[in-house]
């Protein structure tokens, strides 16, 4: 006999064996569950929402659209100052005291949300567009304070733009050749053509989707689809699915910190939520060698339960 | 030259062979599919690991149907998203069953005796099941992948994972999640239940007649 085989007859000596069919479980176990899984399939299918394209936001909400497009062009959208690993922005990354992981990660992913997500995709749009092209040079040509100039101006009127046949309207005032380039990029993107050109990268096959996801995000139109399906980060958001259906409901632990202060305020909650999930991990896998963690099954007498056939015995 | 035996001489330094007599003594099939078991192994706690790996096949066995046909088959053939919703109940019965499990074995404490390597390999299967499932998620191309991979980005990035762990790159998370991942849990799985057998299932807590505690100590 082997040894292991021996050490177990040694750790059961005494203990009455009888006889048991580990296969015979699995089997039933793969049945049972087969049956459950496939009645809940036929019942209840699966969530799938279709995904959101730069072409439906600008149909369904232009104003948000082109408010966001002149973030990016003035460097006031949450991409621009995100810090790493899109861009160097000082002090945009969190931390706590001097662990910066993010700072120390580096830009690994870089991204100019002016250039990326409006000039070069206008600049590529504007083939066969002299008013475009005019627009671009103008705006290429003008000084950074001019820039600016037009683009605060336009960003406080669009406070009261509004929409109609496809077009975002707003009062009259000195933009520059503002108003022409977002109207031509709100064309582009209503034909679907800036979803493409968000995802040019040089190469024929693309499965690289962070820059429209990241100027979708800049926006309000997906985060306000988001919380009227109750997704956002205070509504338990990283737990919740689309529809009636259980999301990740394992990550309610996670969810949970940023629904309670202080993590609910904090400016740096991410990096303290996850650090705090790395350590609760670390002490669960620990259990068995930390006191009063240890002890407790002792003390709760749900092992009598479990075993209660033994302990009447 | 020596009188020695050339024959011994060279199983002495046989690898191969020195990896089967330590599987043999590690993994004897007695211990490996045994047929037979202490009779307090009578609860509904013992079957609850059972039914979460049962769960787990059923993901692999869907996952690989929806891998063959590539990611947009089941947005566009109910076929396809039958097959899904298979995958999206069964991760269900994964991680319930195996959360019963793991509860179920803490109350027992069920590191006793030499086990804790068993429960902290069964912890890293829980954390890394969380990973893969998020990778899932992540990868459905609808609009719960959209905004879970905005929210997600802020918690990667600000520790510093971003930036070999992008969440918006449906590629990477696909790719993770149909490959690297799945290989990952199961290998854990495997070496779980390898752990479990070589050992054994835990006596109760506090056999009569006996000084047992729960902690790691009492060996």
């Amino acid at each position: 006999m082997t040894g292991t085989a021996s050490s177990q007859d040694r750790y059961y000596a005494g203990i009455r064996m009888v006889r048991y069919d580990l296969v015979k479980e699995l089997v039933i176990a793969l049945v049972v569950s087969a049956i459950l899984v496939l009645v809940a399939a036929a019942a209840f299918s699966s969530p799938d929402d279709p995904p959101v394209t730069i072409q439906s936001w600008a149909q369904s909400d232009p104003v948000d659209f082109v408010t966001t497009a002149v973030s990016e062009l003035s460097g006031q959208s949450e991409t621009a100052g995100y810090g790493q690993p899109y861009n160097n922005t000082p002090g945009a990354a969190q931390a706590i005291g001097p662990i910066q992981p993010a700072v120390w990660a580096g830009v690994s992913t870089p991204i100019d949300p002016a250039q990326d997500f409006v000039l070069k995709p206008l600049t590529l749009a504007s083939t066969g567009n002299p008013t475009l092209t005019a627009a671009l040079q103008a705006y290429n040509q003008a000084g950074a304070t001019q820039q600016g100039n037009w683009l605060d101006a336009y960003t406080k009127a669009l406070a009261n733009a509004t929409a109609s046949g496809g077009q975002v309207k707003v009062a009259s005032g000195d933009y520059g050749p503002v108003p022409t380039l977002m109207s031509n990029l709100l064309a582009v993107a209503r034909t679907g053509g800036l979803d493409g050109l968000l995802l040019d990268s040089g190469h024929f096959y693309q499965t690289d989707f962070t820059r429209p996801l990241l100027f979708m995000g800049d926006g309000s139109y997906l985060s306000n689809l988001a919380a009227a399906q109750h997704l956002t980060g205070d509504q338990w958001g990283m737990m919740n699915e689309t529809g009636s259906y259980p999301g990740q409901t394992w990550l309610w632990l996670y969810t949970f910190w940023y629904q309670i202060p202080p993590f609910s305020t904090a400016p740096n909650a991410d990096l303290v939520v996850v650090i705090l999930m790395i350590v609760l991990t670390g002490l669960l896998a620990l259990v068995p060698f930390i006191p009063i963690l240890r002890d407790i099954p002792r003390w709760v007498p749900v092992h009598r339960l479990i075993w209660r056939r033994y302990y009447r015995s | 030259m020596t009188d020695r035996n050339p024959a011994v001489d060279s199983e002495a330094g046989n690898w191969t062979l020195a990896i089967r007599r330590w599987l043999e003594r590690q993994l004897p099939l007695d211990s490996l599919l045994p047929h037979r078991m202490p009779y307090y192994v009578g609860s509904w706690v013992y079957v609850f690991g059972v039914v979460a790996i049962a769960g787990l096949i059923w993901i692999v066995a869907s996952g690989m149907v929806l891998a063959f046909f590539g990611p947009q088959w089941w947005h566009i053939s109910g076929v396809g998203r039958f097959v899904n919703s298979i995958h999206f109940w069964a991760v269900q019965v994964f991680f319930i069953f195996m959360v019963l499990h793991l509860w179920g074995q803490y109350f027992m404490a069920s590191w006793r005796d030499g086990r804790a390597p068993t429960w902290m390999i069964g912890v890293v299967i829980f954390a890394v099941s969380v990973v893969t499932a998020f990778t899932g998620y992540l990868s459905q191309q609808n609009f719960d992948a959209q905004w879970i991979a905005v929210n997600a980005k802020d918690a990667t990035n600000a520790a510093g994972v971003g930036a070999f762990f992008n969440v918006l790159n449906f590629g990477q998370m696909y790719g993770l999640h149909v490959m690297i991942f799945p290989i990952l849990v199961t290998t854990l799985v495997a070496l779980h239940v390898i752990q479990v057998r070589i050992r054994g299932v835990v006596k109760p807590i506090d056999p009569p007649g006996s000084a047992d505690g729960a902690g790691e100590g009492s060996k």
